[in-house]
């Protein structure tokens, strides 16, 4: 083949090109650089620079969005800096987005009211799911495959669908209010949808299973023989319970916790679905002033408070996170 | 033994699961009602399959439908790439500068509240048209990128504890026996971390296929994926196709996991018979 | 303790030539991760077609050592060179050493042949000449009928000769392995280490062999090097070793040892004669040791080279009085713990010759200890 194509004159002067540039110093500068930077730096790079540029550098620029004027235009925001004249530059920082989460009340009481919403709801979920996952982890292998099973499927099925179902059992002549109509319990259907109770029912419902499954991981690490051990010790298994499981369950609700509060805080499709006007969610906040409102700085400043908020939780979370991958090794 | 306590414990998972599936059992039952009520029984005309027809023949939904099916696979695709090289380099690079920064930015997306996500994405896809000229507009590709880096967060942490469970020894063996690094991803660790990349794969499929607050903020005029449709209008009250569709949705996830259960239990099974089997002839 | 296979075979000893070649020079060799220093300023030589044990607790750097051999771990200071090939930034892929695996690392998503044949399609052979050599060695380890099998199929002692098998079909220079029986029950050891050791020899390929364990080090090796701290404080053939260990740390490392401090009142050429508080008594070791008289000694005396007796013996020195305080029936043996006039508790041994229970002794008699005036190893530090 090489033969052949050796006759070929434009063969010959692609052969003479490669050898001259193949001799020329850049060529050889930047292959010696090439056979440096290995395969190691060059893997790391590759999710480095994917998470740098569309995690870190957006945070920059909400950041710096957040500073500034709110305009009619597009984009609808003013520019940090702007050349005044070819050698001036004019750098105008505004707090007044920042000084309006304060003054109006209804940020204030958005936040208060997520944070609040998010930690009872988080309560709720452990109070539910840690008797569930206890009683996963306790059970026969086979029957803990089929209830795993069972806690993850809902999972798998669309989360807005999920939500959505509970309209259609909470409103006034829907499921609940029909059955307990016909039953004769009440005469009148309750009001149960458009209220706080019914965006309690959609974030511990929606989150139940995140708070399930780290629970029933730690639980089912167990080692049972520490039951035994403390029974044998004459520990009364409420006693053993308290003392041994659940200081041992820590992580796992710590972790389900967690992975509840943080996006139950910044919550949108519960509260719009199933919320009433006067449930103030700081996702829903963020979302009319950005939808409704087109009022891009504000969305960016309270998307920055809401994140302050939330660095101690996400960092306590990411502390547990990084313990249990090591404990893994 | 059944004391107080397991009592107490099976009442609650009965509960527990009750109200798991009670919701998505009445949707699937309410699909059947022949009433554009919905939840109000038509006893005399119902189980119909009136909802279904009209479902399949409404275009704009089977249009957000194979438009969410395209994101949700290219999302996964490129999710899976990233999060197995991340997942890969955290388990197994040992100690490099910028380490814990990796192990911080893979984790966050995974809690971090989607309102905020969303729109700093949307920031800078307009920062960077305005300074690049790229991306022009809004649309799929932009939801897709926004997918990506959610959805890799959650294949990491899937690798990364797959690479975890296995011995380090595997891939110095195969060095050892003289294959280069790159041969020895390819041949030993892609192998053996097949099952959680396809986990991670399914997950990201449905992560992306499912999300409406990052695919609302990044999207523009002309891309309406399915959540966004189904958000618009859920908004305006129940509707009797979403039933149809949530049921037809719930029934192919169902299928899907189920078998995939039953397969994995089998492999389980076969495996622990051969090992059975190892035992005993040596003895 | 087994018979060492390779001693029995009287095969020469390439250390004591000062001709010999050395096959692998260990010169210097430090590593530090951190501050911690794992291996310590290391100097080797292994010749061709040894069988050598590094030996030592866990955390003595022995793993490291072997570890940098094969080139998972880069040196930090000092250089080794296998067959007068410097091995410094040499890749493992590209050494020509092979290593098995404590774990044994068997690719699990491969067959048996698969697994064989990794290293060698690694090298581009062809087809024939991989089937060739996967069959030979596959007969060599007796795994011939289970070549279709996966990893999980196999039980442990298969799954070890599968990597034995699959270390050293590449004819590697240099063979190292991590604890090569660790994971093997009892019986199968002792199976298992005479197989390695036929194997080795019908190969000729050179061992190096991490090990906790003394007695695997003992059947194993034609020479142990006995590390402690990141370093090699003794280097020997087992008796060697076992026989005259060079300090305390070695002697109560290699088997089990009654060691009594004491100072030196008497130093000739011919003979050392050793006073003892620990014992209540004095020593006397029939061959001369270099050190100052008065300085703290220690005497090292193995339990199986005391004897007991019920009459005292008529010899002047190396007999102690005690009483019987626990009796441990082993089978072949038995373990005596005596305790002497002083407090010391003693260990002997002593062989079970007679079934006859009548000549065995019983707790609480009083007995004398008397031994060799060749047994006692003095050690000095």
């Amino acid at each position: 083949m090489a033969k052949a194509r050796s006759d070929d004159p434009l063969y010959g002067r692609i052969v003479y090109w490669w050898r001259v540039l193949r001799d020329t110093t850049a060529f050889r500068v930047s292959r010696g650089i090439a056979r440096r930077v290995t395969g190691r730096p060059l893997v790391i790079a590759i999710p480095y620079l994917w998470l740098i540029f569309f995690f870190v550098i957006p945070f920059i620029i909400v950041l710096k969005i957040s500073f500034a004027e709110s305009r009619i235009a597009m984009p609808p925001y003013s520019p940090l800096w702007e050349w005044v004249t070819t050698s001036t530059m004019q750098i105008k920082l505004t707090m007044s987005n920042f000084g309006f989460l304060f003054e109006d009340a209804l940020y204030k009481n958005a936040y208060l009211s997520s944070v609040r919403i998010a930690f009872i709801s988080t309560l709720l979920c452990l109070l539910i799911g840690y008797p569930m996952a206890y009683g996963m982890a306790r059970s026969k292998p086979s029957t803990r495959n089929i209830l795993l099973l069972l806690i993850v499927l809902p999972f798998w099925t669309s989360f807005l669908l999920r939500v959505y179902a509970w309209i259609g059992l909470l409103k006034n002549n829907g499921v609940i209010n029909n059955i307990l109509l016909s039953l004769g319990v009440i005469k009148e259907p309750i009001v149960m949808m458009q209220t706080d109770f019914a965006v309690y029912l959609g974030i511990v419902y929606s989150y139940l299973p995140f708070m399930i499954l780290p629970l029933y991981s730690t639980l089912e690490k167990m080692d049972m023989t520490l039951l035994e051990a403390a029974a044998d010790l004459g520990c009364r298994p409420i006693k053993a319970f308290l003392k041994i499981t659940l200081p041992l369950s820590i992580p796992g609700i710590i972790a389900g916790c967690m992975l509840v509060f943080i996006p139950a805080v910044g919550e949108y499709v519960i509260p719009a679905l199933l919320g009433g006007p006067d449930t103030l969610m700081i996702g829903r906040v963020l979302w009319d002033e950005f939808f409704a409102n087109r009022d891009w700085p504000v969305a960016s400043a309270v998307a920055i408070a809401m994140l302050l908020l939330l660095v101690i939780p996400i960092m306590l979370f990411q502390y547990f996170q990084g313990r249990e991958m090591r404990a893994h090794r | 033994m059944i004391g107080k306590r397991s009592v107490f414990i099976l009442t609650a998972l009965v509960l527990g699961f009750a109200f798991l599936y009670i919701p998505i059992i009445s949707m699937v039952v309410f699909s059947f009602n022949y009433s554009k009520l919905v939840t109000v029984w038509d006893a005399y005309n119902s189980p119909t399959l009136k909802w279904y027809f009209s479902m399949f023949s409404n275009e704009q939904l089977l249009d957000s439908a194979k438009l969410s099916i395209e994101i949700a696979a290219m999302n996964a695709t490129g999710a899976v790439v990233l999060g197995t090289v991340a997942g890969l380099v955290l388990a197994r690079f040992g100690h490099f500068r910028g380490r814990t920064l990796l192990a911080g930015m893979t984790s966050a997306p995974l809690v971090m509240p989607e309102v905020i996500t969303g729109l700093s994405l949307l920031l800078l896809f307009v920062t960077m048209e305005s300074l690049f000229g790229w991306p022009a507009g809004r649309g799929m590709t932009t939801i897709t990128i926004a997918h990506m880096t959610f959805s890799m967060a959650y294949v990491t942490v899937i690798v990364q504890s797959r690479l975890a469970t296995f011995d380090e020894s595997l891939e110095e063996a195969a060095m050892d026996l003289g294959a280069h690094p790159t041969k020895v991803f390819f041949v030993i660790t892609l192998p053996i971390i097949l099952p959680a990349i396809l986990s991670g794969w399914l997950l990201s499929f449905t992560l992306s296929w499912d999300d409406l607050v990052i695919s609302s903020f990044v999207s523009g005029p002309g891309a309406t994926t399915l959540p966004m449709l189904i958000f618009s209008k859920v908004k305006l009250g129940v509707n009797p196709e979403i039933n149809a569709l949530a049921t037809v949705l719930v029934a192919i996830v169902s299928v899907g996991v189920i078998f995939a259960a039953l397969w994995m239990r089998r492999q389980e099974r076969i495996r622990d018979r051969d090992v059975q089997m190892a035992i005993a002839a040596n003895q | 303790m087994s018979a060492n296979p390779r001693q029995a075979q009287g095969r020469g000893a390439p250390w004591n030539d000062p001709k010999a070649q050395p096959y692998v020079v260990i010169d210097r060799v430090t590593k530090k991760f951190g501050d911690f220093v794992a291996v310590n300023n290391v100097s080797l030589k292994i010749y061709q077609g040894e069988i050598f044990c590094l030996l030592g607790g866990s955390g003595c750097g022995k793993t490291t050592l072997l570890r940098m051999l094969a080139g998972f771990e880069m040196t930090s200071s000092g250089s080794m060179s296998i067959d007068g090939q410097d091995m410094s930034g040499i890749p493992p892929y590209n050494r020509p050493v092979n290593m098995m695996f404590q774990s044994y690392a068997l690719f699990p998503h491969m067959t048996v042949e698969d697994n064989i044949a990794f290293g060698l399609r690694q090298e581009g052979r062809s087809k024939a000449d991989v089937r060739k050599r996967v069959d030979d060695m596959l007969a060599i380890v007796k795994m011939a009928q289970f070549a279709r099998r996966k990893p999980h199929q196999l039980s442990g002692g298969q799954r070890q000769r599968v990597a034995l098998a699959r270390s050293l079909v590449k004819r590697p220079k240099l063979l190292l392995l991590d604890e090569p029986l660790g994971a093997l029950d009892r019986k199968l050891r002792e199976h298992t280490q005479f197989e390695l050791v036929n194997i080795q020899e019908q190969l000729g390929v050179t061992f190096v062999v991490v090990t906790h364990d003394q007695e695997e080090a003992m059947t194993l090796a034609s020479r142990i090097g006995v590390m402690n701290h990141g370093e090699i404080v003794q280097v020997g053939t087992p008796s060697e070793i076992y026989e005259f260990p060079n300090s305390r740390f070695v002697a109560d490392f290699i088997g089990s040892v009654n060691m009594f401090e004491g100072r030196l009142i008497e130093d000739r050429p011919d003979h050392v004669r050793i006073a003892s508080d620990d014992l209540g008594g004095t020593i006397f070791v029939d061959h001369g040791i270099s050190a100052a008289p008065g300085i703290t000694v220690w005497a090292a005396i193995r339990p199986e080279k005391i004897r007991i007796a019920r009459e005292r013996p008529s010899q002047p020195d190396n007999v102690v009085p005690g009483v019987i305080k626990e009796i441990a029936y082993m089978g072949d043996m038995s373990i005596y713990l005596v305790q002497l006039g002083t407090g010391r508790i003693v260990r002997v041994t002593q062989p079970n010759v007679d079934r006859d229970s009548e000549s065995q002794y019983t707790w609480d008699e009083r007995v004398f200890l008397h031994w060799h005036a060749e047994s006692p190893v003095i050690v000095t530090q």
